[in-house]
Parts: C-alpha cells; structure tokens; sequence
C-alpha cells in the first residue's frame, strides 16, 4: 500500500475501488436497476448458459448500464435454451429464448439500451413470485 | 471491470462466529476453489448483519438470497444448487413466523423493512479488515472535506445543526460537547472513543467495531481536528477480543495509506489513535471513572465539574463520545446536517442502535428511526414474544433503566418520551421479558449486577445497594413484610439522591419501576406469599397427587436430598423442609401425579 498524499489521490482510490464493490451497492438497490434473468439449469448449463452470462455481465459493463444479473433455476422452456429474462425498472419482465452470445449483445444494445423490442421473445404464460 | 458475478456475504460478527461461522467461511472458499469458480465468485467474512438469532447468516448477493443456520456441512449445497445451478436451498431460507412462509430474500424480511442503517450503514455489507471496501463507500471521504473544506468551527456548526446527542445513553449534544473542548485551552487535548459497553445483553459498540471499525477512526480524527487534538484513544473492554483485533488491523491500514499520522493528506493535519484496555468494570463507562482508569489509577468516577471537556485525561481538556456516537459522524459530514435533521423527533435526531434480547423471536441488532415505537420494534422487527407468549414488560437503559409495560408499548423511542415513561434511553439494550418472568427477581437480577460493579466509593452505593438486594432477596424468599416494600421505596429514592456518579442516581431504578408498574407482583409476594410468575422457588411448594401416585419410588430415589418418602405401591410424600426445589422429581415422574402449588 502507498501512502495517499492528497484529496485527489483519496477520491482517485474511491473511484478505482467502487467498481469493485458495484456488484454490491447494486443489490441493495435493485428494484430501481435492470434485472436479468439466466436460466441456469441442467438444460440451461448443457446449452450454453454460462458463456450467455458471462457475456450478458461484460456488454452491460462496457456500456456503463447499472444492472443486476442472476442466475435462476429452470424456466421451463428448455427447448429454448438458453433463456434469459430481462426486467427494465417499471416495466413487465420479457423472456428471450436462445440466447447465445449474439443475441445477447442484441439484447443489451437493442433493448436495454434503446428500449427496441427484439425478435425471439417467449410469450410469457407463467408469473414469478 | 466487475470481476465477480456473484458475491456470499458470511457474517464475520462475534455471534455467528461462536456458531462455526468461521468454519463456513472456509468451507466456502475452498470448495469454490475446487470448483474453478473463485474467479467469479467472491466469498467476503463481514461484519454483524443483526439477524443473530439465526446465525450463522449468510447473503447470496446480487439476488439477495438471505440462510439463516447455515452449517460448514451446508456450504457444498450452497454452492452446487444455488451457485451452480441457480437454484435456492429451500431449507435454509428464513421462516416468517406469522406465515410460516419460507422468505425468499432481505428485502422481503419484516426484520429489514422498518430499519434505517447509519450507525450500521456498513456492517453486514463490507469486510471489515479491508480499507479499500471502506474508502468505496464514501469512506474517509467526511475526514477529507473537513481537512479540506471546512474550519473546525463550521464543522462543529455542522453537527450541532444536525442535533446528534450522544448515543451512549445521556444523550448530551455532541457539537455541543466538541465545543465547550475547543474552547478549553491547553497545550495537549485529547479525544477519547467509551468502548466500555457494560449493560448486560448489549452489544452495539462492539458490533460497529468489528463490522465497521474505519468509521470510529475517521469520526475522532474529525473530531481531533476540531476540538485541537493530535492524539486519540480507545478505551475498549478486553472482553472484545474480535473488536480489537479488526481495530488493530484498521489502525494500521489507515496509518499505511496516510490517512492516520503526520501531515494527512498533506494538509498539515496530525493524528494518531492508540488502544487503551479496560478490565470490564461497567463503572468506568462513566467519563471520569473512564478517565482515571486510562490513567493506571482505579476506575472510580469523580465529582463533575470540572467536565473532561475541561480537565480530563492527565488534567487535559478531553472529549469523550461512544463508539456509536462517532459512527454517526461521516454521514453527517458526508450527506449534510439537514439530511440528518430529517430523521427522528423533534429532539432527538437520527437512529438508535438497539440490541433485542430475551423473550423475543428475532433477537439481534436493530437501527430504527427516533420516534419509532417500541411495538413496532418488538412486533414488526423483533417479530414478537417466543412461543406465542404474553408480551409482560420491556426493560430499557440497562441497569440504570427501566421495565415498561404493555400500556407504553406506543411510546414513539426518543430521548424524553422514555425518560418520561419511567425508563431512560440507555445505551441501547432492550430486554423483553414474558409471563414468566418474576418482577421482583427481574429487580433482584440488575441489583445483583449494580452490587458487583459498584467501585465502593460512595457509601449509598456501596452500603444502600447491599441493603436493597437483601430486602428484595428477602421478599423473593417469602419473609418479606408489607413494611419492606415501604422502606424499598424510601432506600432507593436515598440512594438515587445521595450517590456520587450515575450508577448509584439510577441503580435503583429497576426497583422503582418494577414497583410502579407491578405493584400487585410485590403485595402477592409479600401478603399472600405467592410469586405469580412461579419464578421464585422459595414460594413453591411441589406436592404429590395420591390419586395419581402408583409408588412407582422413581422419584425417591431421584430426588438429590432425600426429601421423598413412601412405600413401594403406596402414595409417596414430599418433605417441603428438606425439598430444595430442584425439580427433578416433577421431570421424571411418569404419571403426572407431581406439581407445583
């Protein structure tokens, strides 16, 4: 550890250090963030699920938007794998089927960030609790 | 770049510790690293989350996802199911009593919704021995701007505008106090941190100092900045073994980034804390016993003035805040005095910290808003009384305070309001007490505590408290005349009137709120020699059904003292002269035929 000499250098340390507790300060608030929704079951997992998240975590963070990702159990559509389901802060949650690392960078560029509805959308016929 | 996708927050406090939390922690680690997965999941040890009573906790972030009563033996589980897999281990969610409802996260837990965490902002949500996770949450950040921006005269100014009064139990404004020490003139000032938290069941100094021991050093050196001083102390019980060590590791972090010592951050500033140990004496949370016991001498409380504001520690002015006290200060720095201003009463500002015990559901450590009530604590957080019981009294204050009933279970929890109730605010130990607990052995119970911790200085409270404990041990024994509970009375309002410092003025406030408040308990113990809470022994009497008996002789040949006798297939007697009242006869009999008169 060096020593900080200066406010500046204080304030330089609290931004380096922020971004890495993001993940956190991001919980605590979730209900006002995007929430996403990887699939993450045997079904999910076989087809592909981990590397859909991990990209779904990278393009979100390249473009600076503030979300929250988990990993859900099966959503029943295993014909669709991966799956993914996005909440945008006061909207209905959208499920996007097949998912792969594509479709979900158009996911984040055309919906997050624009708001463009996308096609390969489940129609949702179940309510999460 | 986020490096994790995922964070397990275990609970690092002094409490799920006791339970194996530690042992968790590991499992945690070493299982995540024979699954290749440490790179994307952090495992962090934190600070008290406040759920102690169904600790070891542990919180799956950024879902939320709140165990309770998680085992080492669980950790493989965790990690296969819900990490892996996303899916929740149904078993070790929280039960909502009400409901019987498995909750699926903190945010839907009654526990969490009522609570505003300032004092707590940091416990249960960052690692304690690591500064940087401090300095990303605003951390230092009130130190630097008063260095920077402010003269010690506007941050003064700043806090008593806040209207922050001390959270140790008085309640004493603190810009106020930071003040009069400012004003005092001397070449050495010093400012001291009351780690001695001595009520018995509270635990919120230590709590904030183990889960979040950086805001206690940033606030004194604040405070050293203002009043004038170059050197701080902690006095903390030795007690607190978790406490000092995540206080040690903070000093020294904070001394290797700069931000203790000489010339911080480069603005001339000098500051510099040391830790001084207390031998668990409750009196020296009293300033000057406090004082004199930093000082080698014996810990015994001194006539006030002068205040140590003006000569205190080695006959220097001194200011001394509690450990909650000094958490409360970066915020204010940080967010602004009206921010703060906003929350509570009129008079008394802010949150208090509360540690729940006794007969309650949730038992842990709670921050709500002033002007909460005391239902909505016990209720609402606290969940309720254990086994569905009736709710009898609540003590505050410690054993300087006093029980409340049902009828001021709306009493909003500020500064006056309680004190006008009959209790006091203390410094936060709130113990709930059932049906089945005896007014009188309640008493009995803090006098017993006052007796041992009394320093012996003063003769009220030396000789006068020695005197009411043997009244109220003889009115718990049965002896007890209706002329004792007068002269109950009469002694504790001379002990109250006549000691030197704060614990003899309010031992005897136990007795007379219990007095008050359940005067019917005294006259049953006294005329009718009765305990209605079948609490004191003395009074019981166990008997023998004859009908029930078969002459079974198990009790005989349990009971301890021989006080049994019967033939074998007759009806057995007890002795009630030899009976010691252990009970153990009343347990093992098969036929229910045993029972307390």
């Amino acid at each position: 550890m060096s020593k900080i000499k200066s406010l500046e250098e204080l304030r330089k340390l609290r931004e380096e250090v922020q971004t890495r507790m993001k993940l956190r300060e991001n919980s605590d608030k979730s209900d006002d963030l995007v929430r996403i929704k990887v699939a993450m079951a045997t079904c999910g997992i076989a087809s592909g699920a981990r590397e859909t998240m991990r990209v779904l975590i990278e393009q979100l963070d390249q473009r600076g938007v503030d979300a929250v990702v988990t990993q859900t159990g099966c959503m029943g559509y295993c014909y669709a794998e991966p799956t993914v389901e996005v909440t945008l802060p006061g909207k209905e949650p959208i499920v996007f089927g097949e998912v792969k690392e594509e479709r979900a960078r158009e996911i984040i560029d055309k919906y997050v960030v624009n708001q463009e509805l996308i096609d390969g959308i489940i129609p949702v016929n179940h309510q999460s609790i | 770049m986020t490096d994790y996708r995922m964070n397990i927050l275990v609970c690092g406090g002094t409490g799920c510790r006791s339970s194996e939390g530690a042992t968790l922690y590991d499992e945690l680690v070493s299982l995540l690293a024979d699954k290749g997965l440490e790179k994307e999941i952090q495992v962090v040890s934190t600070g008290c989350f406040g759920f102690c009573e169904k600790g070891p906790v542990v919180k799956i972030l950024p879902d939320n996802t709140f165990y309770v009563q998680v085992q080492a033996a669980d950790a493989r589980e965790i990690i296969e199911e819900h990490i892996i897999k996303g899916r929740k281990v149904e078993h070790l969610l929280y039960t909502a009593p009400e409901t019987g409802k498995k909750v699926s996260d903190s945010k839907h837990m009654d526990f969490y919704k009522k609570q505003v965490r300032i004092a707590l902002r940091n416990c249960g949500f960052i690692n304690p021995e690591n500064i940087d996770e401090y300095v990303a949450r605003e951390g230092y950040a009130a130190m630097a701007k008063c260095l920077g921006e402010m003269t010690p005269e506007q941050v003064i100014k700043e806090i008593k505008k806040a209207g922050l009064r001390g959270r140790g139990g008085a309640g004493f404004p603190t810009g106020t106090k930071w003040e009069l020490t400012r004003k005092s003139e001397a070449d050495q000032k010093y400012v001291v941190c009351n780690a001695d938290e001595g009520d018995p069941g509270a635990f919120m100094d230590r709590s904030i100092l183990e889960g979040d021991p950086h805001s206690v050093i940033e606030a004194m050196s604040i405070c050293g900045y203002c009043i004038g001083a170059d050197k701080g102390l902690v006095y903390i019980r030795a007690e607190y073994p978790l406490a000092i060590k995540r206080l040690k590791i903070a000093l020294e972090q904070a001394r290797n980034y700069g931000l203790l010592g000489e010339n911080v951050l480069d603005t001339g500033f000098n500051f510099d804390i040391e830790l001084r140990y207390g031998a668990g004496a409750f009196v020296c949370g009293e300033e000057t016993a406090l004082i004199h016991s930093m000082e080698g001498k014996r810990g015994e409380p001194t006539f006030k003035p002068p205040f140590p504001a003006e000569k205190g520690y080695l006959g220097k002015p001194t200011n001394v805040n509690n450990v909650e006290t000094y958490a409360n200060i970066p915020p204010i720095i940080n967010k602004g005095s009206k921010w703060f201003s906003g929350i509570g009463t009129e008079k008394s500002k802010g949150t208090k910290v509360f540690a729940l015990a006794g007969k309650i559901n949730n038992v842990g450590l709670i921050e709500v808003p002033m002007g909460t009530t005391l239902r909505e604590v016990i209720y609402d957080i606290g969940g309720g009384i254990k086994g569905g019981k009736e709710f009898k009294a609540v003590q505050t204050g410690g054993p300087s305070g006093g029980c409340l009933t049902k009828n001021f279970l709306d009493t909003p929890i500020d500064y006056e309001s309680l004190t006008e109730a009959g209790s006091m605010m203390g410094s936060g130990g709130m113990i709930v007490m059932d049906e089945d607990d005896c007014m009188v052995s309640i008493a009995k119970f803090y006098l017993e505590f006052t007796l041992d911790e009394s320093c012996g200085k003063c003769n009220p409270c030396r000789i006068g408290n020695k005197r009411l404990w043997e009244i109220l041990d003889k009115i718990s024994k049965g002896n007890g005349t209706k002329e004792d509970l007068n002269r109950l009375k009469l002694l504790s309002n001379v002990v109250k009137d006549a000691s030197l410092c704060g614990l003899g003025q309010t031992s005897p406030n136990p007795i007379l709120s219990t007095m008050d408040n359940f005067w019917d308990e005294y006259l049953a113990h006294v005329e009718d020699k009765r305990c209605p809470a079948g609490q004191c022994k003395a009074m019981m009497q166990y008997v023998i059904d004859p009908n029930k008996c078969t002459g079974c002789t198990l009790c005989s040949r349990i009971c301890p003292v021989a006080a049994i006798e019967g033939e074998r297939k007759k009806p057995h007697e007890i002795d009630p002269e030899k009976c010691i009242k252990c009970g153990a006869c009343m347990e093992k009999c098969k036929f229910e035929a045993i029972s307390v008169a």
